[in-house]
């Protein structure tokens, strides 16, 4: 009987035991292998141009430099865009699009939760869970045929729409909103709360970690996106500057080798530190993830 | 009266919950039809046709159909046994590796449980650029590439090989480069399920015979998070497909030689922007969504709750 408790504990341990270490002995090289890649590429953005084209080639940098942020910075584009407009109209892109369908996804949310009295929410749902599968590059001809319809064609709107029509968001979302006992909700409508008072004062307070989960997939698909400037986008201005990068590692891969690097570290900053900031708060939604 | 009041009330306040109950509904519903679901639907519509981009779609019945399947020789002899090749091991092969690092970073405490989890999930949110720069470099053709370079100073190798411009190797370093980012949502929906099963389901399998470790996972864990594992291999199968871009993007020709690289989704590209045959483009984006609903089919037979 002892022993058998002893084992039904072995998930989430709160101790170290000995028995943990051949776990450790997998996940630790395992561990060293995915970061890496990362590991390297945060290494050649400091790396000096010698360096760079060393060989052997080198995976800590020796002799560090922060010359490729400065050429970073001082770059602009063929037609004189400097680089720091590209920066900007990311920020501002991620931002509106990460505000946006924070508050569209919990009000979507929310009515397919609560709401399964209209006959429309159980369907949508279902709809929405097919939506997971949808790969958009399958349908990029579609996207772009409505886009050009709809007069979108070169606006913040092409960058900014499509990305918040995130199936996995709603779905995340209404998954953790459905935890949320009805009885304080009835409680609220007694008092005479409507829908909009429910969701600012129940539903938001309530459903925090799934609002930092949507944020954070959210900002990482708009801080990423090359769809809209890509195809939707033909002034250079409004392009962002994870297109720019992409752009300019395709066209001219060794002179800008450390540029490049440069670039998709400081891009990656920010993501990481939002993970960081986020992980707990993520895995209590993903907990709720499950499909049924 | 006052119940007539009340009544009225109700009906009132009945009606005001239907209307701000759809209001609610309506941004996401507007943006769900217009990017994702008329988009499908224009596809399949427009694989039915002709369709150049100038002039009007013309309608061709299922002949685009009828000539993938018979006469697109680069679609039978590469693009369709890649694309199953990539899938079949990226899919099912992210998905077993997923639930077994998620089941390891769960037998171990919290803390160094987070770090690792990090760890492990940060392939996945680097994002495309670093994937193609990352993995550009370490597989180079020249001896100046990583691999390479490691591979001639221990003497196992004289010559550099060319492992993004060779048809034999390119599909397996694309299969390695998505399997080290397999390791992404679904990797965190697994540890989440895995943690919340619960204790005392172990506890009464112990009593009740189960011996090892191995038959834990099998018997208790494996079921118990059904719909996690369901979550991650929907994840799994779309992650497999949505990466398929990175053929051409490793070895910076499209086609790839001998189309050793090209998937479904590059064949798509390759008749919608290089051609303009939308109306074949469009055939070949719903055969793709088709391949991704069957795959998803056998996933949802597997973990589905009765199953």
């Amino acid at each position: 009987m002892a022993k058998s408790k002893l084992k039904g504990k072995r998930v989430d341990p709160k101790h170290f035991s000995r028995d943990q270490i051949k776990f450790y002995c997998i996940l630790i090289p395992a561990a060293i292998l995915m970061v890496l890649p990362v590991v390297y590429m945060f290494n050649e953005a400091f790396k000096p141009l010698g360096e760079l084209y060393a060989f052997p080639p080198t995976l800590i940098v020796k002799d560090p430099t922060l010359n490729n942020f400065k050429n970073l910075f001082e770059l602009s584009g063929t037609t004189g865009v400097p680089m720091t407009r590209y920066l900007l109209n990311s920020i501002f892109i991620t931002v509106v699009t990460v505000v946006l369908n924070i508050y569209i996804t919990v009000a979507c949310a929310f009515v397919l939760s609560k709401k399964g009295q209209y006959k429309v929410t159980k369907w949508f749902f279902s709809v929405n869970q097919m939506a997971l599968m949808f790969v958009q590059v399958a349908v990029a001809v579609p996207r772009y045929i409505i886009i050009v319809k709809l007069g979108m064609i070169d606006t913040w709107a092409a960058h900014i729409f499509p990305l918040i029509a995130m199936p996995i968001g709603i779905f995340l979302m209404k998954q953790f909103i459905d935890d949320v006992p009805d009885a304080l909700l009835e409680a609220a409508y007694v008092d005479g709360a409507g829908n909009f008072t429910v969701i600012r004062k129940i539903i938001f307070p309530m459903t925090k970690p799934a609002v930092a989960t949507v944020a954070i997939l959210t900002f990482q698909s708009a801080w990423q996106a090359t769809e809209a400037s890509n195809n939707f986008i033909t002034s250079d201005v409004m392009k962002t500057i994870y297109y720019y990068l992409n752009a300019l590692q395709t066209n001219n891969a060794v002179a800008a080798r450390g540029i490049v690097a440069a670039g998709t570290i400081i891009l990656f900053i920010p993501n990481l530190i939002m993970f960081i900031c986020m992980q707990s708060r993520v895995m209590s939604t993903m907990s709720h993830s499950g499909i049924k | 009266m006052k119940a007539m009041t009340k009544r009225k009330q109700r009906k009132v306040n009945r009606r005001e919950d239907f209307v701000t109950s759809m209001l609610l509904l309506l941004p996401y519903l507007l943006l769900f039809s217009l990017f994702i679901a008329i988009p499908v639907l224009v596809a399949i519509g427009l694989s039915f046709t002709y369709f150049d981009v100038i002039n009007t779609p013309v309608f061709t019945g299922v002949s685009n159909y009828i000539s993938l399947m018979t006469q697109d020789e680069i679609f039978l002899k590469y693009i369709i046994p890649n694309t199953f090749k990539y899938a079949l091991i990226v899919g099912p092969g992210g998905c077993i590796l997923s639930f077994l690092l998620a089941w390891l970073v769960t037998q171990i405490q919290a803390v160094p449980r987070t770090v690792l989890t990090l760890c492990l999930y940060l392939p996945s949110m680097v994002g495309t650029l670093m994937i193609q720069v990352v993995w550009k470099t370490i597989f180079s053709g020249d001896q100046r590439g990583i691999l390479n370079a490691f591979l001639i100073s221990h003497g196992w190798i004289e010559v550099p090989v060319n492992w993004l411009l060779s048809p034999d190797y390119l599909l397996t370093v694309m299969i390695i480069v998505a399997l080290w980012q397999a390791m992404g949502i679904g990797f965190l929906a697994m540890i989440a399920g895995i943690l919340n099963v619960n204790e005392e389901l172990y506890e009464a399998a112990y009593v009740d015979g189960m011996k090892n470790r191995f038959q834990e996972v099998l018997y208790i864990t494996i079921p118990s998070m059904k719909p996690q594992m369901m979550f991650a291999a929907v994840m799994a199968i779309v992650n497999a497909f949505n990466t398929g871009w990175i053929g051409p993007a490793l070895a910076g020709t499209n086609p790839t030689p001998a189309y050793s690289g090209n998937l479904i989704l590059n064949h798509i590209e390759d008749y919608a922007f290089s051609r303009y045959e939308m109306g074949y483009a469009a055939a070949v984006s719903v055969v793709l969504l088709l391949m991704i609903a069957f795959f998803s089919k056998v996933a949802g037979k597997l973990f589905s709750e009765k199953g």
